[in-house]
């Protein structure tokens, strides 16, 4: 464990921006004062219990809430039949209630209100639904009849992308891998259910909501209720993780917001945590096939990667899981592609690093399968990769850490010497192996505005509509203003959480802390000006300043921005049993300058246990027989716990890239499980001896390939 | 702006055939509430008592997210039917700190950067304090060594935290802080064993209780 020598690291005096500071809301969360959506209770405020589809397809014929209605204490059942007309969706997903089709397994088709909690549960299993149950579709295959090539796939990717004569560089190739990694589907589960209080006050909706951005969910439920963004007020202070499922709008806002539009209370719905892998999102399965060309060098002459994945029939969300490829090694003749199917699933969406984190599980599995045809250190043949442009666009990149991450953490991991010979090393009954991949991740920026006030005593405030669910927002931001003020920490306050402080784009795609901490920055530099201009004292109201960054932002960039890394891992494979554990884990990343270390070891050592979990046991399956995800809870899926992560680090290196924002931040919340799964899995075949193509590797998987 | 409401439980039917009358004494305060029989310990908490530190994850024991100490010991409070814990002593994170301040456990959480989102923290650090009190119990866990005197207190090596922290979920990946921070505590001089005193009733310790009960 790499138990740091003290706590707290001390602080450079007058410097914020890097120093490792502590939370802000860290007290509020250890004394159980800080709230979350579900624990805002207005006077009156009644509860709510949704009901989901039990069909994996069909339209509702009837709906009989008489049972229900006639418990003492319930306020209402809403349905399709009776629920508010909302407008267009942008979300389709969110469209609940608003006709009798049922998409698929777990779709909401009713909610309950009641008094209580006890109340509104007992009436949302007292509604009976009757379905005309139609045919359906759960199973993704790799040659199924009805994949198509999307034109995008997430992030605005092209679906498709050829470079040279791929078929001709592989054909000619001295050295091939054809391998097909597959992964099921990835539940996000945060520690807290999606979850919404909401309240009308006139024509006025208020939601304290679950959500990564408060700016988009007010924009898109006044556009649902067909009202001014001016009457809506979302408030999201206090996030309990998201790691993208909370990204846009989720049905818990919009259900809570019709139920307190018909009862007249303020109504709380936190989704059961058993339904929500049905309605809130999840990492679509990918079937990767990756074929690799290289000649005795190991440099690579033919890349190919082909990724099938699920979509649902409500919306097309495509996992662009052949993207990293487009970035990370050169290769002059390169095929990506992905290919979806729209089934009868729940619609898939956002999770920690969607795209990068099932591709760079597959691209570096090959990697390392090619590594051990060439009988050439992993390390070496990625090193003999480094593309001097981004292969794919050709444009220079901004910066590259990706080989002195891998050097770097080779070192520190004591990855030399090797023994490059699979399942040879003994310990008693555990067979022991080392593997390493890279990690990648863009740098994405969004346009966001901020306001800096000086207040006459000194003090400062910054107000601006980020979120923190986690990341450490208030406190970097908090950094960021002191820096740019020349003031300590604690004379700047930090606004941020609610919908009618100045937009922001929300928390997602590792995004948060160069886009607003670029708004944040501009309008702390303009305050500082206007500051230092002035020769008599603030008057009494203070002086505030704002400033967005759209003009910046649009301006765009010549470069191709990412951040890199090299996870190193160490794993013991019980030749009994066959259950895996990770000894230790180390990853090494270049994200450009770190703000905070103390948060950003968090966020790079929370991604990789998610990457963890990835490899060893987080498993999710449609049912084939009656629809929906068979694995709904947290007994069912197994997220990692405190006695599956033994040793584990994270490092980074000092990067200085001029080429980003005015902080020189790259985003750091995703890279973290971005190949963490395939160091896990190489460290297995080292181990073991034996490719595992498929996650998660459970004991039942090894069990049938033991010495 | 928004108020939060005081307790709803005096709304609704008298005790009977759906309801009942119990006290529990929460971090030494007692309360009297009438509540529904499919009241969990967890709801009571947080819908009748406003103590929403206490966070449900799961609803089903299976994350962790709202461990309370019941007379003294971990447990699942989503896992306890409320009318059943008539005259219980319960702690929950709101009870961790004295009027003096923190809890060394919620003082080292900061300190190590023990969390992110914080919504598994308050299951966490009720865990760790009942953890603190098995250790000293000489309670042992799966990885506590064969050689172990039995009822000797048990040192938490990071092992044995480890193992006895995995009932407490963290999707944000926070256990290496936590262990860390839970050493820490270990420690620390003056961790105080937690409360577990019910007011006006006089002290009741988990093991009179067992004695009381067998």
């Amino acid at each position: 464990m790499s138990h740091d020598p003290q706590p707290v690291p001390p602080k450079a005096p007058g410097h914020p921006l890097g120093a490792a500071s502590a939370r802000r809301e860290g007290r509020a969360k250890v004394t159980g004062a800080a709230r979350y959506a579900a624990e805002h209770a207005p006077p009156h405020r009644v509860h709510a219990w949704p009901v989901p589809a039990t069909v994996a397809r069909g339209r509702i014929t009837a709906v009989d809430t008489a049972d229900a209605l006639a418990l003492p204490g319930v306020h209402a059942v809403l349905t399709h039949e009776n629920a508010p007309r909302l407008e267009q969706a942008e979300d389709p997903a969110v469209a609940v209630l608003q006709g009798p089709a049922v998409p698929h397994r777990g779709w909401y088709v009713a909610l309950a209100v009641a008094d209580s909690l006890e109340t509104a549960r007992a009436a949302a299993e007292a509604v009976r639904v009757t379905y005309d149950a139609e045919e359906y579709d759960v199973t993704l295959t790799a040659d199924h009849p009805d994949r198509y090539l999307p034109k995008e796939v997430n992030g605005g990717h092209p679906g498709t992308r050829e470079r040279g004569d791929f078929d001709a560089a592989y054909a000619g190739a001295l050295v091939t891998v054809d391998a097909t990694y597959t992964l099921t589907a990835l539940h996000n589960h945060p520690m807290e259910p999606h979850a919404s209080t909401a309240w009308w006050d006139g024509g006025h909706l208020t939601v304290h909501d679950s959500s990564q951005g408060s700016t988009k969910a007010r924009d898109d439920l006044a556009a649902l209720f067909g009202r001014d963004r001016r009457d809506v007020t979302v408030v999201a202070e206090h996030i309990g993780g998201g790691f993208g499922s909370k990204g846009t709008l989720r049905p818990q806002a919009v259900l809570a917001a019709m139920a307190a539009q018909v009862t007249g209370r303020p109504v709380t719905l936190a989704l059961p945590r058993r339904e929500m892998p049905a309605v809130v999102g999840h990492r679509a399965p990918t079937l990767q096939r990756v074929r690799l060309g290289a000649g005795a060098d190991g440099v690579l002459t033919a890349l190919a990667h082909e990724v099938v994945t699920h979509t649902s029939t409500v919306k097309e969300f495509v996992e662009q899981a052949a993207v990293p490829a487009r970035v990370m090694y050169t290769s002059p003749h390169s095929r990506t592609v992905h290919r979806v199917v729209a089934l009868d699933v729940p619609s898939p969406s956002w999770m920690r690093a969607p795209g990068e984190a099932p591709g760079m599980y597959a691209l570096e599995s090959a990697m390392d399968e090619l590594a051990v045809l060439l009988d050439l250190d992993p390390v070496e043949l990625r090193l003999r990769n480094e593309p001097a442009t981004e292969p794919d666009s050709g444009r220079p990149f901004s910066s590259r850490g990706l080989a002195r991450a891998l050097r770097e953490g080779a070192d520190r991991f004591g990855w030399r010497p090797r023994d490059p010979r699979p399942g040879v090393r003994r310990e008693g009954d555990l067979l022991l192996g080392t593997g390493v991949a890279a990690a990648t991740y863009p740098v994405l920026i969004f346009p966001s505005s901020a306001e800096a006030f000086a207040a006459p005593d000194g003090g400062f405030r910054i107000r601006i509509n980020a979120t923190d669910l986690g990341t450490g927002a208030r406190t970097v931001l908090g950094q960021i203003a002191a820096e740019v003020l020349g003031a300590p920490e604690e004379r700047v306050r930090v606004e941020i959480g609610r919908s009618d402080l100045p937009d922001a784009f929300l928390a997602g795609g590792s995004s948060g802390t160069g886009s607003w901490g670029w708004a944040v920055h501009k309008a702390c530099s303009a305050l500082k000006a206007e500051l230092s201009r002035r020769q008599e004292p603030l008057p009494q109201e203070g002086v505030t300043v704002s400033a967005d960054t759209r003009e910046e932002i649009a301006a765009g960039t010549p470069y191709a921005r990412h951040a890199f890394g090299a996870h190193f891992a160490e794993v013991q494979v019980d030749t009994v049993t066959g259950e895996i554990r990770v000894r230790r884990m180390l990853g090494m990343f270049a994200a450009g300058r770190i703000l905070n270390p103390r948060t950003a070891r968090s966020q790079f050592i929370g991604g990789m246990t998610m990457g963890i979990g990835m490899a060893l046991t987080e498993h999710s399956t449609m049912d084939p027989v009656v629809g929906g995800f068979a694995e709904r809870d947290l007994a069912s899926y197994h997220l990692p716990v405190c006695a599956d992560v033994h040793t584990i680090e994270a490092h980074w290196l000092d990067e200085d890239d001029p080429h980003l924002n005015p902080m020189g931040s790259k985003g750091i919340g995703e890279i973290g499980i971005v190949g963490a799964a395939a160091a896990v899995g190489n460290a297995v075949h080292h181990a073991l001896g034996v490719r595992l193509r498929t996650l998660p590797l459970t004991p039942d998987a090894v069990l049938p390939h033991l010495p | 702006m928004e108020s939060t409401a005081p307790p709803p439980d005096a709304a609704g039917p008298p005790p009977g055939a759906t309801r009942s009358t119990v006290t529990l004494h929460v971090n030494g305060v007692p309360h009297r509430l009438t509540l529904d029989h499919r009241t969990t310990a967890l709801d009571a908490l947080r819908n009748h008592l406003g103590l929403t530190g206490t966070k449900k994850g799961c609803d089903h024991g299976q994350c962790g997210a709202c461990t309370v100490l019941v007379d003294g010991r971990r447990a699942n409070s989503c896992l306890l039917l409320a009318v059943t814990l008539d005259g219980s002593a319960l702690t929950t994170v709101e009870g961790l700190a004295d009027a003096e301040g923190l809890h060394p456990l919620q003082t080292a959480f900061v300190e190590r950067d023990a969390f992110q989102c914080g919504y598994c923290t308050p299951g966490q650090l009720c865990s760790a304090a009942g953890v603190l009190q098995e250790a000293a119990d000489g309670h042992p866990c799966h990885v506590t060594p064969d050689t172990a005197q039995p009822g000797a207190p048990v040192e938490l090596t990071a092992e044995e935290i480890r193992e006895r922290m995995s009932g407490n979920l963290c999707r944000c990946g926070a256990y290496p802080r936590i262990v860390e921070a839970i050493g820490d505590a270990t420690a620390h001089p003056a961790a105080p064993p937690v409360p577990h005193a019910v007011h006006g009733l006089g002290a009741v310790s988990v093991h009179e209780r067992r004695e009381a009960a067998s």
